[in-house]
């Protein structure tokens, strides 16, 4: 316990201490979030209505899909998973704290953010904050493990953008942080429903604000809740803890299969 | 339990078409610094992390203080200290924090005193990306040790560092063998090797081509014991006498130096010569081969020495 402890409290100062975690955890989600509260609510009053939940979903991603990815990807490449390892360092502590800690981060930014939109910018304050609390926590959760899970099967430190970049930018724009989810186009909705983004935005506007959804919003955080368990279970079997060892337990393109939650809640609803 | 430590037997390291280690055998003994030389690509590195659970063996049987690395390494790091060649710490790990931290895992108490010991007692709130390499491998060394291992695996342990930490640690593998600690060191250093070690194995292209304490080592092949004779009016560099045994003859700072294939008779004969000259000894030095010549003589010559 006293290693796990120790693990934490160092994974929380890094999301400090490094420059580029800071950026990503703090510095990019709040000026963002100041951004589009002076801008975006003058161009269109109604983000209003969707703006906590989409900036804390935003908040999500930047910290989880941009900043936890890449140093798992660095901390590999560098060799710091073998001195853990003759340490007798866990997998599930050197991919669970970062991600943990991302956790924190994000949960932070997202009070920040609860609970200055209204005040600050005229946000719509949910109405059921237990139900916030929960969507928040859920879609940190499953958000950290698909960070996680992208660390593990990038190949190198470019490839994971690609990848980090392959989720955060569709999420962006179909994921119903700018464009509610009945907004957009027939063709599009099926794309936007394989995203961890949509889910969250369809179970914040059911659970914490009570207003009706395209999805049903037990049904997205059922959905969150096993792409989320299903992302950490496989980025632990396939973690590997060296770039130059080849022996990992199964292919990276089983990563795959973090997306069957989404393609059957797409089938259902169809 | 077991008289040795470690067995070796049978192991072979195949990465693609490459054979890095190929049928590699040996045993290090409880308490010894055991010595594996070898010239770059030799297989050491190989070696030594499949002996510590870091890589799997191709074929053949690892054994460390009676554990299988391939099957239960986290039994084993619990046992074993390890200072990789290439290993890191996070670089915003401060050096308090990764003393903590280690020990945390290892559930022993943190080891500040070896911080101090090894020089780094000022370094002790940098962050690691901050430490030049020396301090980083002495660190490394800190942490490798700090949870008193039956078993250390040093590689390249002195590598950038300066001579005081050297001497420093090389005080330490004493003190730790002292106190019955298992220590294999892979080094390029031979005349570390030679001072620190009580057995090597030399390894060249996966195999191992020679074993043995230094001493035996040094004593066999075709290396010259160099002697050295310095006399107050240098007769013997002048006059070219020939004495038995000797190979070959040079003259360097007023020394006239044989390489003598026997050194007894060559010896004798020189002090019976200067006994009838009216010239006087000042100084006589004989001197085995170097671990690193005979090491050249093992590696130039393919194995076959």
């Amino acid at each position: 316990m006293t290693a796990l402890i120790h693990h934490f409290t160092f994974e929380f100062k890094t999301g400090l201490r490094n420059s580029t975690l800071l950026l990503m955890n703090y510095l990019f989600p709040l000026a963002f979030y100041a951004m589009m509260g002076l801008v975006m609510t003058q161009i269109n009053p109604l983000f209003r209505e969707s703006m906590i939940p989409a900036m804390v979903v935003f908040a999500t991603m930047s910290s989880a899909l941009l900043g936890l990815p890449g140093p798992l990807v660095e901390s590999r490449e560098a060799g710091i998973y073998r001195s853990y390892k003759i340490n007798g360092v866990p997998a599930v502590a050197i991919l669970g704290m970062p991600a943990l800690t991302t956790v924190f981060h994000v949960l932070i930014v997202s009070i920040i953010i609860a609970l200055t939109g209204n005040p600050l910018f005229g946000g719509q304050a949910p109405v059921d904050w237990m139900g916030f609390a929960l969507v928040t926590l859920v879609a940190v959760l499953c958000c950290a493990s698909i960070g996680a899970l992208i660390g593990v099967i990038a190949k190198d430190s470019r490839a994971v953008v690609l990848l980090s970049q392959l989720v955060y930018l569709p999420s962006m724009l179909l994921g119903g942080l700018m464009i509610p989810l009945t907004v957009l186009p027939e063709s599009v909705r099926p794309f936007a429903m394989l995203l961890p983004a949509s889910h969250a935005m369809q179970a914040y506007t059911g659970l914490a604000y009570g207003q009706e959804t395209a999805l049903a919003p037990m049904g997205s955080l059922l959905v969150l809740i096993s792409s989320g368990l299903l992302s950490l279970g496989l980025a632990i079997y396939l973690f590997n803890w060296d770039s130059r060892n080849s022996a990992r337990r199964g292919h990276p393109l089983m990563a795959l299969l973090a997306l069957v939650p989404y393609i059957v809640a797409l089938i259902v609803t169809l | 339990m077991k008289s040795y430590a470690i067995e070796v037997r049978d192991f072979r390291k195949i990465y693609g078409d490459f054979v890095a280690v190929d049928g590699v055998n040996f045993v290090v003994e409880r308490g010894e610094v055991f010595g594996l030389l070898g010239p770059n690509g030799a297989g050491k590195t190989s070696t030594l992390e499949c002996l510590e659970g870091i890589r799997q063996p191709t074929a053949g049987h690892l054994d460390v203080l009676g554990i299988d690395p391939a099957r239960d390494a986290r039994k084993l790091h619990a046992l074993i200290g390890v200072q990789l060649q290439t290993s890191g710490l996070p670089g915003n790990m401060k050096v308090d924090e990764a003393m903590a931290f280690i020990c945390a895992y290892h559930r022993t108490a943190p080891r500040y005193d070896l911080l101090d010991r090894l020089g780094l007692a000022e370094k002790r709130e940098s962050q690691y990306e901050g430490l030049s390499v020396g301090q980083q491998r002495r660190l490394a060394l800190a942490l490798a040790i700090a949870h008193r291992p039956q078993v250390l695996f040093l590689d390249e342990p002195t590598a950038g560092l300066d001579v005081g930490s050297r001497t420093e640690l090389h005080q330490l593998i004493r003190e730790l063998q002292t106190e019955g600690t298992t220590i294999v060191l892979a080094t390029h250093d031979m005349a570390e090797a030679e001072k620190m070690t009580d057995r090597v194995a030399i390894l060249l292209r996966g195999r191992v081509v020679a074993t043995g304490s230094p001493r035996e080592l040094t004593a066999t092949g075709d290396g010259f014991t160099k002697v050295s004779v310095r006399t107050e009016q240098s007769v013997l560099c002048t006059n070219g006498t020939e004495f038995p045994a000797v190979h070959q003859h040079s003259v360097k700072d007023d020394y006239a130096i044989y390489f003598s294939v026997d050194p007894g008779p060559t010896v004798s004969a020189i002090l019976r010569y200067l006994e009838g000259t009216t010239d006087r000894l000042i100084d006589l030095r004989v001197e085995r081969p170097s671990l690193e010549e005979r090491f050249l003589e093992i590696t130039n010559t393919g194995g076959v020495a």
